[in-house]
């Protein structure tokens, strides 16, 4: 049967692996730059350290896992509490310049990005860390007449339900109600009495715990290293701008696409795979022609008011 | 937002002090920085003179940030993009077709200009931190194309071995990095006054208004969008002229010249150096270059550690760069000798019209 399915597929069929990688790596990406957007979309702070709470996650799993399911849930626990303090940390230290212009909150998010790069090498050495997984993950499995790599199998799964979690969190929830309403409105829940320092810390550690998690279970995809940080933040980047703001299901989606073009595309053309990547975010920007949502644009309608 | 009415008084007022005297002080001190410029070659050894020249490319870079960030008001991680796409077509066209200077800078400015010509598109709709977010996409982005496109850019490995440069036809070539150091400060000299010049004239008051007030401008029928989009190229022909000076100066060029690091030092230099001010945008990157470059000698292994501590320290204690405290002190000082005679100047009052345009004035 799986013979003929893999008959069935046809020309196809040398593609499924990439495809079914693309899938992985998407929701990996979900996971990810599922952080960014609320940072972006609640908080509206550009968080140029979003990648450098990813690879926390990731060298956590390199230190704590050894290959045991008991390690494996420790390295989860305390990568998304230890990502979840550093994006907590980061909102403290964008307290004091809360009130100034975006461009000063992405200077000083990219010096924390730089720095806490610098700490992270200097701690766990400047190569790319092994990962242990359990044993029964580490093999592979039969997927219509191809061996693929069981972890990467149960990752799409477990990414699956943490994404049904958020979005089902986001809908239902009085904090997600929360998120929603300051995605629309800032201004308007600070008015009705929410702390915008409250809003700020609080969605700062959702966005570390998340990428916590993504570092930690994605750490065998998108491994801790010195590049890891600066992969995940761009990819992350690529997804806000495809998939907008405040809908977990544009993320998703755009997450699932972004995932495809660095699998799917980099198998079919090797060269021209950075170029889908401008010419997918090129699209969509030209579909909507004003970039992101429009009522999201009257909300960041920001000046510049650092000339001197 | 509510800061910037009290930044508009209080720079506005720095620059309304004595007009005839500041301009000749910075007459002067344009005229000494040229001189100390022409003269380093003979001053410092070789090594620190290609330094002196690749960190000169750098603060040209700069003043294409400064000239999106600080005059048409998109800030940009972005602009290492077209300086990429510059260098990389200047160095295909040195090693296979013309070593001529003026040939290699006029193509650089075109694939510089091309570049931001394509990806216009997905830059002039947005504003404030969307922008950020979408430069820095498209920087990032292009640097993974130039270490990816290995038939053309050499991969991560980089282009080499370019013919050395002469900068006209019959000219002498430029053999030694006394002589590429000289090229390439005149070259930034040309380009730094066209750019001041063109600032001057009303496509750059136009430019300033639409940054200042788009809905106004809007209103008043201006195509503020087109504005922007021209702006965007100018900056993108700028960076990529400063790509082609990059190849000139070091002869070697790989996707670590354009990494993400650069693209921040450079908002970090223009930041300092004022954001809108095109000189302050060479000093402002001179001056992060040099402390990378010293850090790094000093503690070797630390230096993005150190650098990010600069970072935070910067967004902390001169959010308006040096010359906005400077501003800031002189206006301070300025206050309370004025509120001898009179009560409090009105400095929680909103920017009025004259004090805006006064802000938006470019220093040179």
């Amino acid at each position: 049967m799986i013979i003929q399915a893999a008959r069935w597929a046809g020309p196809l069929d040398a593609y499924l692996i990439p495809a079914l990688d693309g899938i992985a790596y998407g929701l990996l990406l979900f996971v990810a730059a599922s952080g960014l957007v609320f940072c972006f979309g609640v908080a509206n702070i550009l968080n140029l350290a979003h990648g450098t709470l990813y690879a926390i996650g990731a060298y956590t799993a390199a230190a704590v896992a050894d290959g045991g399911w008991a390690t494996l849930l420790l390295a989860l626990g305390v990568g998304v509490v230890a990502a979840a303090g550093a994006g907590g940390l980061l909102a403290g230290l964008l307290a004091p310049v809360a009130r100034r212009d975006h461009l000063t909150q992405a200077l000083l998010t990219f010096g924390v990005a730089l720095a806490g790069g610098s700490l992270l090498v200097t701690a766990f050495g400047p190569d790319n860390l092994p990962i242990k997984i359990p044993a029964a993950l580490d093999g592979s499995v039969a997927v219509a007449g191809h061996r693929y790599a069981t972890y990467r199998l149960v990752f799409i799964g477990v990414a699956a339900v943490i994404a049904l979690l958020l979005y089902l969190a986001v809908t239902r929830t009085r904090a997600g109600m929360l998120v929603r309403a300051a995605v629309d409105d800032a201004d308007m829940v600070a008015c009705l009495g929410v702390s915008p320092a409250r809003i700020r810390l609080g969605v700062l550690a959702a966005a570390g715990a998340l990428a916590g998690a993504a570092g930690v279970l994605g750490a065998p995809i998108i491994g801790p290293g010195p590049g890891a940080a600066d992969t995940v933040l761009l990819l992350s980047l690529v997804v806000v701008v495809l998939g907008g703001l405040g809908s977990v299901l544009g993320t998703l989606l755009a997450a699932l696409a972004v995932g495809e073009i660095q699998t799917l595309g980099v198998a079919l053309a090797p060269t021209a795979a950075p170029f889908l990547l401008f010419a997918a975010m090129a699209a969509v920007l030209a579909v909507r022609a004003r970039g992101l949502p429009g009522r999201l644009r009257t909300g960041l309608r920001l000046r510049l008011r650092s000339t001197a | 937002m509510t800061p910037a009415g009290a930044d508009g008084v209080t720079s506005a007022g720095a620059d309304s002090v004595n007009p005839a005297d500041r301009r000749w002080l910075v007459r002067a001190g344009a005229g000494a920085v040229v001189v100390a410029g022409v003269a380093v070659p003979w001053l410092v050894d070789e090594y620190t003179t290609s330094i002196f020249a690749r960190t000169l490319v750098l603060g040209l870079v700069g003043v294409s940030v400064a000239l999106l960030t600080g005059v048409a008001g998109l800030p940009t991680l972005g602009q290492t993009g077209p300086f990429a796409a510059g260098a990389y077509g200047c160095a295909v066209l040195g090693m296979h077709t013309s070593s001529v200077g003026v040939v290699q800078l006029l193509t650089g400015a075109a694939v510089g200009a091309l570049f931001a010509a394509l990806t216009v598109p997905l830059v002039v709709y947005a504003r404030g931190v969307v922008v950020l977010m979408i430069t820095l996409a498209i920087g990032e982005l292009t640097v993974t194309a130039a270490s990816r496109w290995r038939s053309v850019t050499g991969g991560s490995d980089g282009l080499a071995g370019m013919p050395a440069v002469r900068p006209f036809w019959g000219m002498a070539v430029l053999d030694s990095d006394r002589a590429r150091y000289l090229y390439t400060l005149v070259v930034v000299g040309v380009v730094v006054c066209v750019v001041l010049v063109v600032l001057r004239t009303p496509a750059g008051m136009l430019l300033r208004a639409s940054r200042d007030d788009e809905g106004r401008m809007r209103a008043s029928g201006h195509p503020v969008t087109g504005y922007l989009a021209m702006a965007y190229v100018a900056a993108g022909a700028v960076a990529g002229t400063a790509g082609s000076l990059l190849v000139t100066a070091q002869q070697y060029v790989s996707p670590a010249d354009f990494g993400f690091d650069v693209s921040a030092l450079l908002l970090l230099g223009v930041v300092i150096g004022g954001a809108a001010s095109v000189g302050g945008a060479i000093a402002g990157t001179a001056l992060v270059v040099a402390v990378r470059d010293w850090l790094s000698g000093l503690l070797p292994g630390h230096a993005p550690l150190l650098l990010g501590g600069l970072f935070v320290v910067t967004a902390y204690l001169f959010p308006r760069g040096v010359a906005g405290l400077s501003a800031e002190v002189a206006s301070l000082l300025r206050s309370r000798s004025r509120s001898r005679s009179r009560s409090r100047p009105g400095s929680l009052g909103g920017p009025d019209v004259s004090q805006a345009a006064a802000r938006s004035e470019v220093n040179a």
